[in-house]
C-alpha cells in the first residue's frame, strides 16, 4: 500500500507539528508514508470565495501530485472535503482518481486500516468539536470520537451545542467580522464550561480561530489536533 | 426599521449592529433554540423522513422544468372555475394589477393573509401610496405592523420581539388602526392573543377584499393552497367578497397527489407540528360560499431568470418552511433585517440575489453571509444545496460571468471593490502553483516570526481577526522542510507544473 501524506498550507506554514504527528501515527501502524513535493494548497481559499477559475489549476496540480498512490491522507477535514465535494464541479475527468483515494485521517485509520485503538496514550480531560465540513460533507460521525475514547488515559467530556460551527469559515472570519467573532465567543464560553484541558477537532483551521479566541480570553484550555493525542504513546508521549 | 427593504448596507454592516444588540441576541437564541429542538424531534418520528425529503426534491425539480406547461394548464381551470389570471412581470407591474383590482371594488380597506409575495414585492406599500390600508392578520405580522417594523423570519416575522416588547406595541398602536388594546393589558400570551382577536375580529367582518398569498397552486384542478396556524387566514380567505391572491409560479404542483408529500414536511419542518392546524383550499368562485369574485396574479418577478441557472434553479424548489433560519449560526447573531429582504437567512442569501440581481452593494454582499457550515442543507425539507448555490453565487460576484436578466443572456462585470481581493487570490494561486517561490515565502515568515504581532491591530482586512482573536505564528520550520532535512528530498519531484506561468 502505497500512502502519500497531504498536508495543507495551513498545517504546514503554521502547525508543523500535526505533520509530523501523522507521520509518527501512520509508521506505528505499518504504514509507509511519502511526500510528494509537488503538493500544494487545496485551492479551498480561492473556490470558497468564488475565485473558480484560480481554483482549477491548484486541483489539477493536486491531481498530478499524488497520481499513481493507492491513499492519499489528509489531517484536515475541510481540505479532503474540498478535494471529494469540490474537484468533480471543477474538473471531473482529470481529478477522478485523486478524489476517490483521498481520505480524512480519521477516516483513514477507521474504514481503510479498520483500527480504532491506535495505542495511543493522552492523560488529560478531552472535548471534541466536530467540524462543520468532516460532520456534513465527509460524514465522519463518530469515527473521531471512537478513536478518541479509545486513547488510555484520556477522558472525553461532552461539548454543548458541538455541531454549531465555531465561526472560522474560511474568508468568512475576515469578510464578516463581527458574526464569526460572536459564533466564536459562543463556542469558546461552551469549551470553557466544560473545563476540559484540551479541546481538539480534525482541522487546525478552525482550531486555529477557537484557539485564538481563548487565547484572547485568557482561558487555559490547549486547541490540539486530534492527530497530536493520538500520536502520543506511554513511551514516548507527545 | 420602518417601510421598506431598499437602500439598506450591506450585510457585515447591519450585521455589526444587530450582533451587539444583546435583546435582540436573547430573543432570538431562545426562539431559533426552542423550534429547532423540536423540528429535530418531529422529523425523527417519521421512519422515511430521508424518502419524503428526496420525492418533493424530484417533484419540484420535475414541475421546474416543465414550468411553462403547467402555468398554462393552472390558468385554464382557473379561469374554468371562474377565477380570473393576471401574469406579472416583475413587482411594478404586480403592485398596478392588485391596486387596479382593488379600486374596481370601490373599497380602501383590505385584509392580508401573511403572504410572502406581497412583501418581496412591497404591496402594502404600494397600496397605502394609492389611498388603500391593508391590514395584516397574522398574529406575528400584526406585531410588525403596528411596529412600523419589517418582517424579520419566513414564518415568525415577529421573531426579533419578546413578549414585553409585543405588550408595548399593543397597549401603543392598536388605537391608531382599529380597536385599541384593553387597559391593563399584561404580557402573558393568552391576554396578547385575545387583544388582537378581538382587534381582528373587527376587520375580518368589515372586510370587503382579502389579498393572500399561497403555498401551493395545483395546476390540475386550479386549486389554491394556503397551510397555517391561527385560521386567521381561513377568515380572510371566505369571509371577503373579492379575494385577490399573488403567488410566485414556482408554487404550482402539477396534482393534488404530490400535495401528500409536502403537507408532512412542511409543519415538521417549519412549526414542529405533526400536521399545520388549518389548510385551507380554494378553486375559482362557488355560488353562495366564500368570495364570489377571484383573482390570481402569476408572479414572475426574477423567477424565470433564476430558473435559467442550472446551479441555482435549486433555490425555486423552496416551500418556505424557514428550517434553515431557525438552524443557522449566522441567522441567529445578525438577525433577519440584516439580510434586506423579506427572504432572510440561509434561502434568503441565495434566493435574494438570484432575484434582484447582485449590482447593489447589499445583493452582492448576501452570498458571503454563511460560513458554509452545511446546517442548512442537512434540515432542508427540499433539499436545496444552499452551500453550493452560495459558493456557486459568489463566482458570480467576484468573477462575473454571463446571466439571464429578464429572459436575455447578459454578461456581468465582477462587483465592484473585489479587484484588491481578486489580486490577492491571484497572487495567492500562483504561489501555490510555485512551491518553490512558496518554500522561500514560508521561510521569510518563520524568519521574521518574532516580529509577528499576536494582538496588535494589523492593516486592512487582518484587521478584523486581529480585533477579538490571537494570531498563529508561523512555525519555526514548515512541515515541508522538516521533512527535506529529516528524509531526504521526495520523489517525485516538483519539476513538471513549475513551468510556465500556471
Amino acid at each position: 500500500m502505497r500512502v502519500a501524506l497531504f498536508i495543507t498550507c495551513i498545517n504546514d506554514a503554521l502547525y508543523p507539528r500535526t505533520g509530523r504527528a501523522v507521520v509518527t501515527l501512520l509508521e506505528r501502524l505499518g504504514v509507509e508514508v511519502g511526500f510528494p513535493a509537488a503538493q500544494s494548497c487545496c485551492g479551498q481559499p480561492q473556490f470558497n470565495t468564488g475565485y473558480h477559475s484560480e481554483a482549477a489549476p491548484l486541483a489539477r496540480r493536486y491531481a498530478d501530485a499524488f497520481h499513481g498512490y493507492d491513499h492519499v491522507v489528509v489531517p484536515s477535514g475541510s481540505c479532503a472535503a474540498m478535494v471529494r465535494d469540490n474537484y468533480p464541479r471543477i474538473d471531473e475527468e482529470a481529478t477522478r482518481e485523486a478524489v476517490a483515494g483521498t481520505y480524512e485521517l480519521t477516516e483513514f485509520l477507521v474504514d481503510v486500516l479498520g483500527v480504532t485503538d491506535v495505542g495511543a496514550y493522552y492523560p488529560h480531560t478531552v472535548t471534541y468539536h466536530p467540524t462543520c465540513h468532516g460532520l456534513r460533507m465527509l460524514g465522519l460521525g463518530d469515527r473521531p470520537r471512537r478513536l478518541l475514547q479509545a486513547v488510555k488515559g484520556l477522558r472525553l467530556v461532552e461539548l454543548e451545542g458541538a455541531e454549531e460551527c465555531c465561526g472560522f469559515g474560511g474568508t468568512f472570519a475576515v469578510k464578516n467580522p463581527d458574526v464569526s467573532a460572536a459564533m466564536g465567543a459562543d463556542k469558546a464560553r461552551h469549551i470553557e464550561e466544560t473545563d476540559a484541558e484540551t479541546v481538539c477537532t480534525v482541522d487546525n483551521s478552525c482550531l486555529m480561530h477557537i484557539g485564538g479566541t481563548l487565547s484572547r480570553r485568557g482561558s487555559a484550555t490547549r486547541p490540539v489536533h486530534i492527530a497530536e493525542i493520538l500520536a502520543g504513546t506511554e513511551e514516548a508521549p507527545l | 426599521m420602518s417601510g421598506t427593504y431598499l437602500g439598506m448596507p450591506s450585510f457585515p454592516k447591519a450585521a455589526a449592529a444587530s450582533t451587539r444588540d444583546m435583546r435582540l441576541r436573547g430573543n432570538l437564541r431562545h426562539a431559533t433554540g426552542t423550534i429547532r429542538a423540536k423540528r429535530a424531534q418531529a422529523v425523527s418520528e417519521l421512519g422515511d423522513w430521508d424518502g419524503l425529503r428526496s420525492a418533493g426534491a424530484a417533484l419540484k425539480d420535475r414541475t421546474l422544468r416543465h414550468l411553462d406547461r403547467y402555468l398554462v394548464q393552472l390558468e385554464s381551470a382557473v379561469t374554468a372555475a371562474g377565477g380570473q389570471v393576471h401574469w406579472a412581470r416583475d413587482a411594478e407591474e404586480a403592485n398596478r394589477i392588485v391596486t387596479d383590482l382593488v379600486r374596481e371594488t370601490g373599497e380602501t380597506d383590505v385584509v392580508k393573509v401573511k403572504s410572502m409575495a406581497t412583501q418581496e414585492i412591497g404591496l402594502n406599500d404600494a397600496l397605502a401610496k394609492a389611498g388603500i390600508s391593508a391590514y395584516e392578520t397574522d398574529l406575528a405580522e400584526l406585531i410588525v405592523q403596528l411596529g412600523d417594523d419589517l418582517p424579520s423570519h419566513i414564518l415568525v416575522p415577529a421573531i426579533h420581539r419578546n413578549r414585553d416588547q409585543i405588550r408595548d406595541i399593543f397597549r401603543e398602536r392598536m388605537g391608531d388602526w382599529g380597536r385599541a388594546a384593553p387597559r391593563g393589558l399584561s404580557d402573558d400570551p393568552s391576554e396578547l392573543a385575545e387583544a388582537a382577536r378581538l382587534h381582528l375580529r373587527e376587520k375580518f367582518l368589515d372586510a370587503k377584499v382579502g389579498i393572500s398569498g399561497a403555498n401551493f397552486m395545483v395546476a390540475e384542478t386550479g386549486t389554491l393552497v394556503v397551510v397555517e396556524s391561527e385560521g386567521n387566514g381561513r377568515m380572510c380567505l371566505t369571509l371577503p367578497e373579492t379575494l385577490i391572491s399573488v403567488v410566485g409560479i414556482e408554487k404550482t404542483v402539477p396534482t393534488w397527489q404530490d400535495l401528500e408529500v409536502f403537507l408532512q414536511t412542511l409543519p415538521r419542518s417549519s412549526t414542529a407540528e405533526r400536521m399545520n392546524p388549518y389548510t385551507s383550499t380554494w378553486t375559482g368562485t362557488t355560488d353562495e360560499d366564500g368570495p364570489s369574485v377571484f383573482h390570481l396574479v402569476l408572479l414572475d418577478n426574477g423567477r424565470t431568470d433564476a430558473l435559467a441557472d442550472t446551479v441555482g434553479r435549486q433555490a425555486l424548489r423552496c416551500i418556505r418552511c424557514s428550517a434553515c433560519l431557525n438552524v443557522c449560526p449566522v441567522y441567529e447573531r445578525a438577525g433577519g433585517h440584516a439580510y434586506g429582504s423579506a427572504y432572510p437567512g440561509p434561502i434568503g442569501a441565495i434566493l435574494t440575489p438570484q432575484l434582484r440581481g447582485v449590482q447593489s452593494e447589499l445583493d452582492a454582499s448576501l452570498p458571503y453571509a454563511s460560513s458554509l457550515c452545511g446546517a442548512c442543507y442537512e434540515v432542508c425539507p427540499v433539499a436545496i444545496d444552499i452551500p453550493e448555490v452560495l459558493v456557486h453565487l459568489r463566482e458570480r460576484v467576484s468573477e462575473g460571468g454571463t446571466v439571464s436578466v429578464r429572459g436575455r443572456k447578459t454578461t456581468i462585470e465582477p462587483a465592484k471593490g473585489h479587484a484588491a481581493e481578486r489580486a490577492v487570490m491571484r497572487a495567492a494561486r500562483w504561489a501555490f502553483d510555485h512551491p518553490r517561490a512558496l518554500r522561500t515565502g514560508q521561510r521569510l515568515a518563520s524568519r521574521a516570526r518574532r516580529l509577528t504581532p499576536r494582538r496588535l491591530p494589523l492593516p486592512g482586512p487582518g484587521r478584523a481577526w486581529s480585533d477579538s482573536r490571537d494570531l498563529p505564528r508561523p512555525a519555526p520550520e514548515s512541515f515541508r522542510d522538516w521533512w527535506r532535512r529529516t528524509r531526504g528530498e521526495e520523489a517525485p519531484a516538483e519539476g513538471r507544473l513549475e513551468g510556465g506561468d500556471g
